[in-house]
């Protein structure tokens, strides 16, 4: 739909144990354009592996594999892993599900904020401080002086996660990877959380690839959807036309769904079949 | 407690309740955490009646007291006021052991509700023997077969089973001491959403085969329309709303929060967060 | 307890081996003999553990075979033969200052050693887990109670504990294991304390208790098995400390009595010579360094191979 910032192609992630080599990612590829791109799947499809290998962050005893990942046009698997460092939190962010193990407890939020930004841009103490109160009202935090010279406790799950995304959203990056970044919040709160998510990537025209294990999330906050399973893409569509999927797994999860509109005595199981494995990754390049 | 009592009655259907008689019914319950100063009341002043063989769903965010509720009704929180009757008799705040073959409970993550140490034989031959039940053996394997495992699994330990499988060993364990009522608490939210089919599949099958009764907590309002006859919706420790499931399909609630609660299960919807 | 069907015909080594590491075990012991196999590779990998593992066994094997292992009586003194240096003919260590074979006297201390040992880490770990885990399972005033009785015999010095101990029950190695006993136990109370803590609200033991099990039945049954491996761990550990212990009392004379092959005594009877005559003293000064670096790289093991944070993933 636009220019492409994101182009992966051919990526791999691998973990030795003692029983062999374990794929957790197999050979997927996709872009991102300035466009909320979610990508789904249930544990285990290597749907959070995907969006931390973009970062090159994969822990070993994890190795990552691929042709090229290609930002704005250079392939970051020439990058150094310093030139890496200035990429991450600058001009890729991630936000992760939990903001309590993202933040440092003994530092307040402001402080941590301010130090997202200094980190990736010279500017003045004054200025990052008066840059954070800013960002604080961004994602709507009512009371941003409080806020910013608070500990990461003294906030609640909601108010955690919007300090995340100020924090991440600061250095004005190009692409957010945000993995499961509501999931661990109460449903209301995660609609204003999204909305705010929504509101900023749309406003500063950034790519947004939001991982998540809820279809249903997904398709309705999305433009387009990569469907993960066993470390593939098995389907990939855009997220209005979600309901005439074809893969059996994609039609198995929406069938699984229970739904309030449409009561059923008995939800569809889904019968997971050994080819799903086997198939050939969908390229999920636009 | 009339008072109170009849705001919840007035809103059910008057047929259901004369031809059926309360398993449960709860009666202004208070449940509080802490002393003196620090005390907190989590639950206040809940009325619930659950009829014989229904389904009974209480929905609400964390923190709503929802879990608090089922955890006053099996005896794991002892710090309560008001009246709790099972089949009409009322339950004292220390249960004794017949207690247990009457209310069960299965947990909300099924990786912490499994002893690590303890294979599945354990886990399931344990409640038998502690109630000097004959015939462990062929109890032990005629309920791994009815939530879906079989004997294979009879040896293995936890970590040698995916979430779903655990959960069916919970499952599987509540129902051993042949218990009427089951308390769910968020069954399925630790698992993926076709592991979730499975075992909301196999709640329905076993409410048919062994005539329970259920009340389940969740947040997950796609979840207890599909479950529950009966959805009570908690907020901050109240209960706000009790609305038969019908009424929650064609989106009729009475409260702007249940309203809320219930848009936002539905999706994402720019136009109506975003404004918020 | 039913116990497994006896396997009539036993499986071929690489049957033997799938039977030991099946993901579905058949019965009961099956399921024990897997579990146990599966520690025993992860004990095999991890190479200075299973150094230590060997050291340990080779010392219980030292032990029983004494009397087949000794080139000498322990005891026999020949004054003609004193102080002989190592590698003299039919003395491997040479001889003390009553002519008594060294070699023999270290055979038999291993006995002496192990007794000590093996007491101590079944009464003091045990006594310790059961109040902690009391402890930490009831709480209240029962938890403060305990854990004040703890702080008191943390506040003493151990050895300082011992002796005094010691001292009034009169010198000799039963005194000696008492004294330890005694004074080893509160750690562990306090590790099986810590841990019961984080298990006794899981919901594992919230459903147990729904089934209208009793207190103890919980502690033993289903807290104990988690404590445990914190507490192996650390009994291991100790148990280089333990030996020290008894030999320091040895050497200060309040533990074994002459001429009983005690090492910490021979150490002692030994310093008199240390310039001139050195092995007297530091043949047993190595057995105690090896028998307790062996006990502590077989813990450093177990800590990683027992940790069930670890072996769940």
């Amino acid at each position: 739909m636009s220019d492409t910032l994101l182009s992966v192609e051919d990526l791999w992630v691998r973990f030795p144990t003692r029983a062999g080599t374990v794929d957790a990612v197999r050979g997927i590829s996709f872009s991102v354009g300035r466009e909320r791109v979610g990508i789904v799947g249930e544990s285990g499809s290597g749907k959070s592996m995907t969006g931390r290998s973009i970062l090159r962050l994969i822990r070993p005893p994890g190795q990552m594999e691929a042709k090229s990942i290609a930002f704005n046009g250079k392939n970051l698997l020439d990058y150094s892993e310093r030139q890496m460092r200035k990429i991450r939190g600058h001009e890729i962010s991630m936000v992760m599900q939990d903001p309590k193990f993202s933040l440092n407890p003994v530092h307040t939020v402001g402080k941590q904020i301010c130090e997202a930004l200094r980190l990736h841009t010279k500017v003045s103490r004054r200025a990052a401080r008066l840059g954070a109160l800013e960002m604080l009202e961004a994602v709507q935090i009512r009371n941003p002086e409080r806020v910013f010279n608070s500990y990461p406790h003294e906030l609640s799950g909601g108010m955690g996660q919007r300090v995340m995304i100020a924090m991440m959203l600061i250095t004005d990056p190009k692409l957010l990877i945000a993995d499961e970044p509501t999931s661990a919040l109460d449903v209301t709160v995660q609609m204003k959380v999204l909305a705010i998510m929504d509101k900023l990537v749309q406003e500063r025209g950034m790519g947004l690839i939001f991982i998540s294990h809820d279809l249903n999330l997904v398709s309705s906050f999305c433009d387009r959807i990569i469907i993960m399973y066993a470390g593939r893409i098995v389907e990939t569509c855009k997220a209005s036309e979600l309901h005439n999927a074809v893969h059996p797994y994609t039609r198995g999860l929406l069938n699984a769904l229970p739904r309030i509109e449409e009561p059923k005595e008995r939800l569809e199981a889904l019968q997971r079949q050994d080819s799903w494995k086997q198939e050939v990754s969908v390229d999920a390049r636009v | 407690m009339p008072g109170s009592d009849s705001a919840v009655m007035e809103r059910k259907p008057m047929v259901a309740e004369a031809t059926k008689e309360a398993r449960l019914e709860i009666k202004d319950l208070n449940v509080y955490f802490g002393e003196g100063a620090d005390r907190l009341q989590a639950v206040r002043n809940v009325s619930l009646k659950v009829q014989q063989g229904g389904s009974f769903g209480i929905v609400g965010e964390s923190g709503s007291g929802k879990s608090t509720v089922l955890r006053a009704v099996c005896g794991l929180v002892e710090s309560w006021d008001g009246e709790i009757d099972i089949d009409g008799a009322p339950v004292s705040h220390r249960r004794d052991k017949a207690f247990a073959r009457k209310i069960q409970m299965v947990f909300q993550d099924p990786y912490a509700s499994l002893h690590p140490r303890h294979t599945v034989d354990r886990v399931l031959s344990e409640p038998l023997k502690l109630h000097g039940f004959d015939n462990v053996d062929a109890r032990v394997l005629r309920v791994l077969d009815d939530v879906g495992l079989g004997a294979d699994f009879r040896f293995r330990y936890p970590h040698q089973l995916s979430g779903g499988q655990r959960q069916r060993v919970a499952v599987a364990r509540a129902l051993m001491l042949e218990p009427e009522i089951l308390l769910l608490d968020e069954p399925t939210s630790a698992l993926d959403v076709s592991v979730q089919a499975e075992i909301l599949n196999l709640f329905s099958d076993l409410r048919k085969e062994h005539n329970l009764t259920y009340v389940m907590v969740t947040h997950d309002l796609a979840v207890v329309a599909h479950m529950c006859d009966e959805i009570a919706v908690m907020q901050h420790g109240e209960v706000v709303e009790v609305m038969d499931v019908e009424a929650m399909r064609q989106s009729k609630p009475e409260t702007a929060y249940t309203q809320e609660l219930l848009k936002a299960s539905l999706g994402y919807d720019a136009e109506f967060f975003g404004a918020a | 307890m039913t116990t497994a069907p006896v396997k009539s015909n036993v499986p071929a080594r690489s049957g033997l081996k799938a039977w030991l590491t099946s993901d579905a075990p058949v019965s009961r012991s099956h399921a024990k003999a897997v579990q146990l196999y599966l520690g025993w590779l992860k004990l095999y990998e991890n190479k200075l553990a299973f150094l230590g593992f060997l050291i340990i066994v080779s010392l219980v094997l030292m032990a029983i075979f004494a009397p087949l292992l000794a080139t000498a009586e322990p005891n026999a003194q020949d004054l003609s033969k004193r102080l002989l240096s190592p590698l003299s003919e039919g003395h491997l260590l040479g001889t003390d200052e009553l002519g008594r074979d060294i070699w023999s006297r270290l055979v038999y201390g291993s006995r002496i050693t192990l007794l000590i040992v093996g007491i101590v880490a079944f009464t003091a770990p045990v006594f310790g887990l059961l109040i902690g885990t009391v402890a930490g399972y009831l709480g209240g005033w029962v938890d403060q109670v305990l854990m004040r009785l703890v702080d008191i015999f943390l506040a003493f010095p151990r050895l300082v504990l011992a002796l005094a101990f010691v001292a009034a029950l009169g010198a000799g190695i039963e005194s000696a294991i008492i004294a330890i006993s005694l004074t080893a136990w509160p750690p562990y109370a306090r590790i099986a304390r810590a841990e019961t803590l984080t298990i006794r609200n899981a919901d594992y033991i919230s459903a147990v208790r729904l089934q209208g099990a009793g207190v103890m039945h919980i502690i033993v049954g289903h807290v104990w098995p988690l404590c445990l491996s914190s507490i192996i761990v650390r009994v291991t550990l100790d148990m280089a400390g333990i030996i020290l212990t008894a030999a320091g009392l040895g050497f200060l004379g309040l533990g074994a009595q002459p001429p009983e092959p005690e090492w910490g005594a021979m150490i002692s009877a030994g310093r008199k010579f240390v310039l001139d005559q050195w092995w007297v003293a530091a043949m047993p000064g190595m057995a105690i360094f090896i028998v307790s670096l062996g006990f502590n790289l077989l813990g450093d093991g177990l800590r990683d191979i027992l940790d069930p944070k670890k072996s769940q993933s």
